[in-house]
């Protein structure tokens, strides 16, 4: 089973190859480049690298949200592309979800965050069991730093917290978090295809993968468009 | 001859759509699919909402396509994509889209003009149509006056300072209550009016004799408006829009005329949304005539945002050797003859 993992809803844009247990590749560029321009010339590298026979792959992995609006619409077109045209299923693996993945193992809880602006993350709270099971304990949102933070302390275990959240976030976190907390390290603390690919095997098993036309991805979040016309509907009710 | 079979991919606005062209005037299959009704509601294109629309449906449009012309993605012999002027998350669908196709069978990549597109739509019911011509490119975005010295090779003689001519439609449309999208219902409404009953001003841009400006006849249509509710007074609608159509008519044949003359040309063509304007083609036409000029003009469906005409210019980009690679971006605001 050979899985392709597209990332790209956040500033990290990352691709990679996955076959059963082994990682053939992975590219991952943390740059400011925008990621149309980035996303398609890194693929066609693995490509050429692995001279990779794109028939080949079985199902492509795309982080299906959260993340930035733009970041997620590059991603989702070029894994739809990529479906339409390899006639392949994708596999729709939450942006958080493939984040705590990346610290497989842990011995805390996962804590991914990422900046959501205006003091808001996208967050979730993860862990693995003794059996290595991962378990989902919070489901990736869009909350208030705070709350979060809060949840964490209420739980009362240690917890490792990772993703584009941290350095804007460090203040809060080293204010109000009341248990031992750990950051994760370079390589680890930020979207990386091949976790997504490796959530994506699991999925697969389970049955969860999504037609490339069917599948859009889930922003967590309305347009701004959408949100003041429901304010304005609320306001004119009450 | 040999069939040059392109798949044409279009997304800058609020259209998704898909098409297949075969030797760039042959039109195979034709899908839009429009978020019209939803943006109703906003008064207006919302970006978000668009792009998020565009990863929704484009899939289905570009599969529906190829069904249509009864042909499969290996059958095609390039890809062409608009990659700009338009809405940067709208555009950025259809090109990550069009380049994923693309690497993943094989298969040339075009990056097509947006404006380009429109003018080619011209190609596909007049066979005989062929560079040099002028042509008015009037949409909801564009307002450009081009000689089309060869295929893929444009001279702009004017363009618009301020609002685009579909713009002022779409926004006297809102202030009198006609709503959302405006040239048909300004064009329904006008019709029922008198064209005559109210002087507005036919704005001149100083210095460049065949740049546009709409913004000041937008704000006359509105001053009057206003000044009508002060004194109670009722605005009969029918004639508020045949008087305001009659002013962007007037401007636009003006402006075509006169560059005919100082240029000359062997044809005059019309295209994008504002082309379906019967007004707009009956001012056109008659004006022309009196030149002895032929006039050409898309039938509705190809002057509205849509792929068929992307594949009509990509045909003649791809034969001229235009290959895109896979760094192509959006560009929003692409200037027509620039790569």
């Amino acid at each position: 089973m050979k899985i392709l993992g597209i990332d790209s809803s956040g500033l990290v844009a990352s691709v990679a190859v996955v076959e059963d247990k082994e990682l053939l590749g992975e590219y991952t560029i943390n740059y400011k480049k925008t990621h149309s321009q980035t996303l398609l010339p890194m693929l066609d590298e693995l490509k050429q690298m692995l001279e990779l026979d794109v028939d080949s792959i079985d199902a492509i992995a795309v982080a299906a949200g959260p993340g930035s609006f733009t970041g997620l619409r590059i991603g989702s077109a070029t894994a739809k592309g990529l479906g339409l045209a390899l006639e392949k299923p994708l596999v729709a693996v939450p942006t958080v979800d493939g984040l705590a993945w990346n610290l497989w193992g842990a011995r805390t809880l996962i804590c991914p965050i990422m900046d959501a602006r205006r003091n808001q993350t996208y967050t979730g709270l993860y862990a693995f069991d003794e059996h290595q099971e991962f378990h989902v304990l919070v489901e990736q949102c869009a909350v208030d730093i705070n709350e979060i933070v809060d949840q964490i302390n209420e739980r009362g275990e240690a917890v490792t917290f990772l993703g584009d959240g941290v350095p804007v976030f460090e203040n809060i976190i080293a204010e109000r978090v009341k248990v031992p907390y750990f950051f994760a390290p370079a390589g680890m603390n930020r979207q990386r295809a091949s976790s997504l690919a490796n959530l994506a095997m699991q999925y697969i098993k389970e049955g969860k993968t999504v037609s490339a036309a069917d599948f859009r991805p889930d922003y967590l979040r309305l347009s701004q468009a959408e949100r003041e016309r429901l304010e304005a509907q609320r306001g004119a009710k009450e | 001859m040999s069939e040059v079979k392109i798949l044409g991919i279009e997304s800058s606005c609020d259209e998704t759509a898909a098409a297949v062209v075969v030797n760039g005037r042959d039109v195979r299959s034709n899908i839009i699919s429009t978020q019209i009704p939803l943006h109703t509601l906003y008064g207006g294109v919302v970006p978000e909402i668009a792009s998020r629309k565009h990863i929704e449906r484009i899939n289905q449009v570009i599969e529906e396509a190829l069904k249509e012309a009864d042909m499969e993605l290996s059958d095609m012999d390039a890809i062409a994509v608009t990659y700009g002027p338009g809405l940067v998350g709208p555009l950025l669908v259809g090109v990550a889209e069009a380049k994923a196709i693309s690497f993943a069978k094989n298969i040339p990549l075009v990056g097509v003009h947006h404006i380009e597109g429109h003018i080619s739509a011209n190609y596909i019911e007049n066979k005989d149509l062929k560079p040099p011509f002028m042509c008015l490119v009037v949409s909801g975005g564009h307002t450009h006056l081009v000689r089309v010295l060869d295929y893929g090779k444009y001279e702009i003689l004017g363009r618009t300072v301020d609002d685009a001519a579909g713009e002022a439609f779409d926004k006297v449309a809102r202030a009198i209550g006609l709503g959302y999208p405006g040239g048909p219902k300004v064009e329904k409404a006008a019709k029922e009016g008198n064209p005559y009953a109210i002087q507005f001003p036919r704005a001149k841009v100083n210095g460049s004799e065949y740049d546009f400006s709409f913004s000041g006849l937008k704000s006359a249509v509105l001053n009057y408006i206003n000044g009508a509710k002060m004194k109670g007074e009722e605005i009969n609608t029918n004639d508020l829009a045949a008087s305001f159509q009659k002013a962007v008519v007037d401007v636009l044949v003006d402006h075509a005329m006169h560059a005919i003359d100082e240029y000359g040309t062997d044809a005059f063509a019309i295209a994008g949304g504002v082309a379906s304007n019967g007004a707009l083609r009956e001012a056109m036409r008659t004006a022309c005539a009196k030149k002895g000029i032929p006039f050409y003009h898309p039938t509705p469906i190809l002057c509205t945002d849509n792929a068929a005409m992307i594949g009509a210019a990509g045909y003649y980009e791809y034969m001229a050797g235009t290959r895109s690679g896979w760094d192509l971006n959006a560009v929003p605001n692409l200037k027509l003859g620039e790569r």
